[in-house]
């Protein structure tokens, strides 16, 4: 930073010197020697190895600098009915939407000390390397070259999707392996088109893929009947049959053809902020193994149980281990809920999604959601 | 012994002013000045971004361009598969740009005349009707041009089940216009060499007739020998190679056509989109170019005995095109530039294959630096071929 300003300045003094010494010899020289302090100045600072208080923005300190601004920038999509989208009041709702309420709740002790930042899907990335956000969640697939090439953490993730494809019912096709030669309309700008493209090379068939930017527009093309079938993650593909004119008319294939855990990220180089992020998202998964929901947390804040103590920060040790409040969970579950809450108020089969627990069900009830203990 | 002379004192000479006050110095002082400016902001940003990078342990380079780019084109004019590599992913990218540029450029500029010609008609009606049509397209968004486009065809048109057959072989339907073509055979490729020998010796033609009317003044009919050389030379080399009347027709098989040629809705929606738009500015260039020939060199023209065709060609034209070639050449290149809003309506041109890349690799600032180098190629190559066209059509001055 300080040899930024000295650059700067050295620039400064050079332009005056070419736009007002000219006429006056002193003056240049004085200047000259200006410049020349300033020269040796930035060459001290460049030798000097940088203060711990000047290192370049928020690398290993997310955490001071967001409890700084007061607010955490979380990037999510620009609108994905039931995992992120403002409603008519303008207020963000969704599954990713509540996860980085959690992480809010859990840094600030309130679900809104958030900027919401849409992304799409090609920018999300970079949003996140630059540090334009601190937090992705953004129904964001773990992959592995997300991970080291992109330099990106994922969190636990908050939904195991997988990609899948939907097609009219008139078209009488029951299985994802009848689609050879079929038009197939794809949102780019994520994992669906390579896997597609797999998909139908691994079992020798062809494909035309109808590559539209935006999801809105691609729906329309589909439902148009530009395309045979749509694919994305069958969560969205819920959602976007949610919005069908006639939602009776799409059923979604069987096939499933790739794993998605999406989940939310964080950038390389600061476990402290990874460690509140992954912790947050978990604890909603806890709290409802634990059978703690919103609407009896303070009844169980009375409870006998050790597990349920050191989670609810009774016994204390987890909020200070983390950096936080020790009463972070309880105020994760009693101001955002539990997993199970969040899911169905958002997703679930009461909601125009109509998606089951399936995979994100609790590990007890056959699911995948598993967390290791808080102690 | 010689006495020296006495230096003139310095005082006596005319003063010798400061070499500040020189502005030629002072010119190269600025210039080095403001290039030292730019190359160490340039610096600074390059060394920056290659640090972030680095901090944030972000692999950079074009290493990735060998690797299988793992995903499908709808349209390509090479053969190209899922296992092919991101450097031919991208060249099927680039050349779906150029065949929309060219193809749209050759339209804009035919159909911007016209309509140029026809906003300076006499007849009311198509004055008036060239003038609607200018103010109309030229005033909404081209990208909202291309949404009602492409929205036109896929809601209007029917299923591939359910495709309008035109007549033998041509099919309409939402997945484009499909249509057969000769089956594949070598005459054809001895039909092409046939054509390119037909052009060939239709310049040598023409370059003997304008010697022979310079020395005789006798006008030979170049158009018609012209025509009968480009047409026949071919179909006298289809004859003789066998006559080959196999079709390629297209079928319907499962979801979609087999065989033939389709053009698909992206790319008609794409071209009709950046046609209409473009030529509406293109004609009010052409116009202008029109009017700015005086309507005395028509009057002076018809004077010495020249026909109306000779009049344009020989006399308005030469001088109306030094003035249309500068504005028409930045409308070829905003129409090329245009085609990046493909991405939009579906359409796999450079910038959504590059984008594509880009998501799948994460090299966001080396995929922007190829999209950006393919554009700066495509303009650079467009306007200096429209400079050097200017050059040639500038009036030779004596």
């Amino acid at each position: 930073m300080k040899s930024i300003r000295i650059v700067f300045a050295v620039f400064v003094v050079l332009s005056l010197v070419v736009f007002f010494g000219c006429g006056d010899q002193q003056k240049v020289s004085e200047l000259e020697k200006q410049v020349q302090e300033l020269e040796k100045k930035l060459a001290e600072v460049k030798e000097a190895p940088a203060p711990a208080e000047e290192a370049p923005a928020p690398v290993g300190k997310t955490l001071e600098s967001v409890r700084a601004k007061g607010e955490i920038s979380v990037g999510v999509n620009e609108g994905l009915f039931g995992f992120s989208k403002p409603d008519e009041k303008g207020v963000w709702r969704g599954l990713d939407v509540d996860t980085a309420r959690a992480v809010s709740v859990a840094v600030f002790g309130a679900p809104d000390k958030i900027k919401f930042v849409p992304l799409t899907a090609k920018t999300r990335f970079t949003a996140l390397q630059s540090g334009e956000i601190d937090l992705l969640t953004r129904n964001a697939t773990r992959t592995l070259s997300r991970e080291t090439a992109l330099g990106l953490n994922f969190a636990h993730a908050n939904y195991y999707d997988g990609q899948g494809f939907l097609i009219n019912k008139s078209l009488g096709v029951k299985s994802a392996k009848e689609l050879d030669g079929a038009t197939v309309c794809v949102l780019p700008g994520t994992t669906t088109e390579l896997n597609a493209a797999d998909y139908f090379r691994a079992n020798g068939m062809t494909m035309k893929p109808v590559v539209i930017e935006s999801t809105p527009e691609l729906a329309k093309a589909f439902f148009a009947g530009r395309c045979d079938c749509l694919t994305s993650d069958a969560s969205q593909l819920a959602s976007t049959r949610s919005v069908a004119p006639k939602p009776d008319d799409y059923v979604i294939l069987p096939e499933i053809i790739s794993r998605e855990p999406l989940g939310p990220a964080v950038r390389h180089g600061d476990d402290q902020w990874f460690d509140i992020v992954n912790f947050a998202t978990m604890a909603m998964i806890e709290a409802e193994f634990l059978g703690i929901t919103s609407q009896n947390v303070d009844e169980m804040l009375k409870s006998e149980d050790p597990v349920i103590q050191r989670f609810l920060g009774v016994s204390p040790g987890n909020g200070q281990a983390l950096g936080l409040d020790e009463k972070w969970a309880y105020n994760i579950v009693k101001m955002v809920g539990n997993y199970g809450e969040v899911f169905e108020r958002n997703v679930g089969v009461n909601t125009p999604l109509k998606l089951e627990r399936g995979l994100n069900a609790q590990w007890t009830d056959g699911g995948l959601m598993y967390t290791p203990p808080f102690k | 012994m010689p006495q020296t002379e006495p230096p003139v004192p310095e005082a006596d000479a005319p003063s010798k002013a400061s070499f500040w006050y020189d502005p030629k110095v002072r010119a190269v002082f600025y210039q080095i000045g403001a290039l030292a400016m730019v190359g160490m902001l340039a610096y600074y940003l390059m060394s920056n971004t290659m640090a972030n990078l680095e901090r944030q342990a972000i692999a950079t380079g074009f290493e990735f361009l060998e690797k299988q780019a793992s995903f499908e084109i709808g349209e390509s004019l090479i053969s190209y598969s899922a296992a092919d590599s991101y450097a031919k992913a991208l060249v099927v990218g680039a050349l779906n740009t150029l065949l929309v540029a060219f193809i749209g450029v050759v339209l804009t500029i035919i159909m911007g005349t016209f309509l140029g010609i026809a906003r300076l008609s006499s007849n009311w009606l198509v004055s008036k009707l060239a003038a609607i049509y200018i103010e109309v397209f030229q005033d909404i968004p081209v990208l909202l041009q291309l949404f009602f486009w492409y929205a036109f065809f896929y809601e209007m048109l029917p299923g591939p089940r359910q495709a309008i057959n035109l007549f033998e072989g041509v099919f309409v339907c939402n997945r484009g216009l499909i249509f057969g073509i000769p089956a594949a055979d070598p005459a054809y490729a001895y039909m092409a060499i046939a054509f390119l020998a037909g052009c060939i010796a239709v310049y040598l033609i023409r370059r003997w007739a304008h010697q022979r009317q310079d020395r005789t003044g006798q006008i030979f009919p170049l158009f018609r020998v012209a025509a009968a050389i480009l047409i026949g030379l071919p179909a006298i080399t289809w004859w003789l190679a066998g006559a080959p009347t196999a079709m390629n027709v297209p079928e319907l098989k499962g979801f979609n056509f087999i065989g033939g040629v389709s053009v698909s809705p992206e790319f008609t929606a794409l071209l009709l989109g950046l046609v209409l738009y473009t030529a509406a500015f293109v004609a009010e260039v052409v116009r202008a170019g029109i009017q700015s020939v005086s309507k005395g060199q028509t009057e002076a023209a018809m004077s010495i005995g020249l026909k109306p065709g000779q009049v344009l060609n020989l006399v308005i034209l030469p001088q109306a095109l030094r003035v249309i070639i500068p504005p028409l050449t930045s409308q070829m290149l905003n129409l090329t530039k245009n085609s990046s809003l493909a991405v939009a309506i579906g359409y796999p041109d450079f910038v959504s294959v590059a984008g594509t890349t880009i998501n799948q690799t994460g090299q966001a600032i080396e995929g922007v630096a190829l999209i950006m180098a393919v554009y700066l190629i495509f303009s650079l190559s467009t306007s200096a071929f429209m400079n050097w066209y200017n050059k040639k059509m500038k009036l030779v001055e004596r």
